[in-house]
């Protein structure tokens, strides 16, 4: 019986005791402690957040960077390109005016050629007949009786020079 | 009150130097024979009695027993404090009662360690305001609390924003076990006003769990298994709840959602209900710690027992005793937590029933 018959004496004393532990532990511990552990809570969180955020901005520009590098490499592929054609077009060209240029060489050198030859025939021609007429003297000086006869002999000769 | 507290903190100190003097003095004189009848009875050995025994030791004393049996033994001796009507307050050692075979200023210890008058004609009301062992052991256990939180506390606030360090990393899965899983599952987000109470009850409760299992000053007492300790633990919940009980709160007794004819019997079980948790509540603290240190120097007491009937037996008992106290000791650091975890868990609950809204 004296176990389950409070005493009025720690009622009394408990009565104090915990209020002042009430009192006492939350002003100045568990208020403060929850505060903390609340901010650091906070602060793990932010934490946790900004590194997501970080990281998916590093994607982002790691993505970024590629593409930029990928554009680039397009970029310089199209530069090479455009050399290359250029080139082929500068090398083109130039083979096609020297063609040109050589052909109308060649023709000029044929017109002349044929120029001077016509001159040179007609040059021979005009010696042949000078030569024929000389012949034609020397003959007529030393066969005159045969004159019709060789002045035959000499057109067909003649004929045949052209 | 202050002058109270200090003038018994001195009589603490100064009864037990002057008990110490007299217990060396007297262990001097003991082989000499020649005492008086009073000692002469106890100098007989005495049958051992495990229920006195056990009795003596989970119950309240005015002095805190240390070592020795009989006139050999060594305690601290505690402060009286009585307040009577005719006497006012009344202040003074409990060594003057020497464990009751003298009255001092007309009171007397009777054999349950009460103080009466020494006139068993009087029939005033002592107030017994004394501290007692349980009342130390209590403000011990409470000022090591309050030394390790606001410590704790401070240096939160010292080391803000980092990681906790050594006692604080046990004490923190506390704080947040009763917050989260607790009073948070509990009370939902009204969990926070109510927060500091959870935690100093539940802490408190824990505390002196613990002590109590110390077997040496300045654990050993049963506070938590004291009903005094819990009917106040008990009292502080039920205020808490009916004074924070809301509108649904009231309805749900008062005006349930039963055919009107039930109320007859809804109404009286509703009624009981609110005077019964906080009830059950205290006497399941009481009953656990109580059982646990009963059961514990049961086991102690079977060396005894049998020590009693044979010399070899009681040391052949001895390991076995030992055994099974150690593996109740363990047993009891669980129910140390878990009995201060299930009053704080349904103080919760029934907090959380209280405050909560309803949306019909």
């Amino acid at each position: 019986m004296q176990l389950v018959t409070p005493a009025i004496g720690l009622v009394f004393w408990m009565l104090v005791t915990f209020s002042l532990l009430l009192f006492i532990l939350k002003k100045f511990a568990w208020k403060p402690i929850l505060e903390s552990i609340r901010n650091r809570e906070q602060t793990i969180e932010d934490s946790l957040s900004l590194a997501e955020k970080t990281k998916s901005e590093m994607i982002r520009l790691q993505g970024e960077n590629e593409s930029l590098l990928a554009e680039a490499r397009k970029e310089r592929d199209l530069l090479l390109k455009e050399a290359r054609e250029m080139r082929d077009k500068i090398v083109g060209d130039a083979k096609a005016t020297a063609d040109e240029e050589a052909k109308k060489l060649m023709n000029r050198a044929q017109d002349e050629i044929e120029k001077q030859k016509s001159a040179a025939i007609a040059e021979i021609k005009r010696e042949v007949s000078v030569l024929s007429v000389q012949i034609a003297e020397k003959l007529m000086h030393q066969q005159l009786e045969n004159n019709a006869a060789q002045q035959t002999i000499i057109e067909n000769q003649l004929s045949q020079l052209n | 009150m202050v002058a109270t507290a200090i003038l018994s903190t001195f009589s603490i100190v100064s009864a037990f130097s002057s008990h110490a003097n007299d217990a060396g003095a007297e262990t001097h004189v003991n082989p000499e024979a020649g005492h008086s009848a009073v000692h002469d009875e106890h100098a007989k050995p005495e049958k051992y009695d495990p229920g006195k025994m056990i009795i003596d030791h989970i119950a309240d004393a005015h002095d805190w027993h240390l070592w020795g049996e009989g006139h050999d033994a060594v305690s601290i001796s505690l402060p009286v404090i009585i307040y009577t009507k005719s006497q006012g307050l009344v202040n003074f050692s409990s060594a003057r009662f020497e464990h009751g075979h003298a009255a001092y200023e007309g009171f007397e210890l009777n054999e349950k360690g009460v103080i009466v008058w020494e006139d068993k004609a009087n029939t005033e009301v002592i107030y017994d305001i004394s501290i007692t062992k349980n009342v130390l052991a209590m403000m011990l256990a409470v000022i090591t609390l309050m030394l390790i939180a606001i410590g704790m506390a401070n240096t939160y606030a010292k080391r803000a924003g980092k990681a906790p360090k050594g006692i604080h990393n046990l004490i923190e899965p506390l704080i947040l076990f009763i917050r989260d899983d607790v009073a948070k599952a509990s009370i939902g987000h009204k969990a926070d006003k109510y927060l500091p109470l959870l935690l100093s009850v539940f802490f408190f409760i824990f505390v002196n769990n613990i002590f109590g299992l110390i077997p040496i000053f300045p654990g050993g007492a049963n506070v938590t298994g004291n009903i005094a300790v819990t009917m106040v633990l008990a009292l502080v919940i039920f205020l808490t709840v009916n004074l924070n009980g809301n509108k649904y709160y009231w309805k749900h007794i008062f005006l349930p959602d039963v055919p009107v004819w039930m109320y007859v019997i809804i109404i009286p079980i509703e009624v009981l209900g609110v005077v019964l948790k906080p009830f059950v509540l205290m006497l399941r603290l009481f009953a656990n710690i109580t059982a646990g240190h009963i059961i514990i120097l049961g086991f102690f007491s079977l060396i005894f027992i049998f020590g009693s009937m044979s010399q070899g037996l009681g040391y052949a008992v001895s390991p076995l005793s030992v055994a099974f106290t150690v593996f109740m000791g363990l047993l009891e650091l669980l129910v140390a937590f878990l009995q201060a975890f299930v009053f704080t868990l349904l103080s919760a609950i029934y907090i959380g029933m209280a405050v909560e809204e309803h949306h019909h």
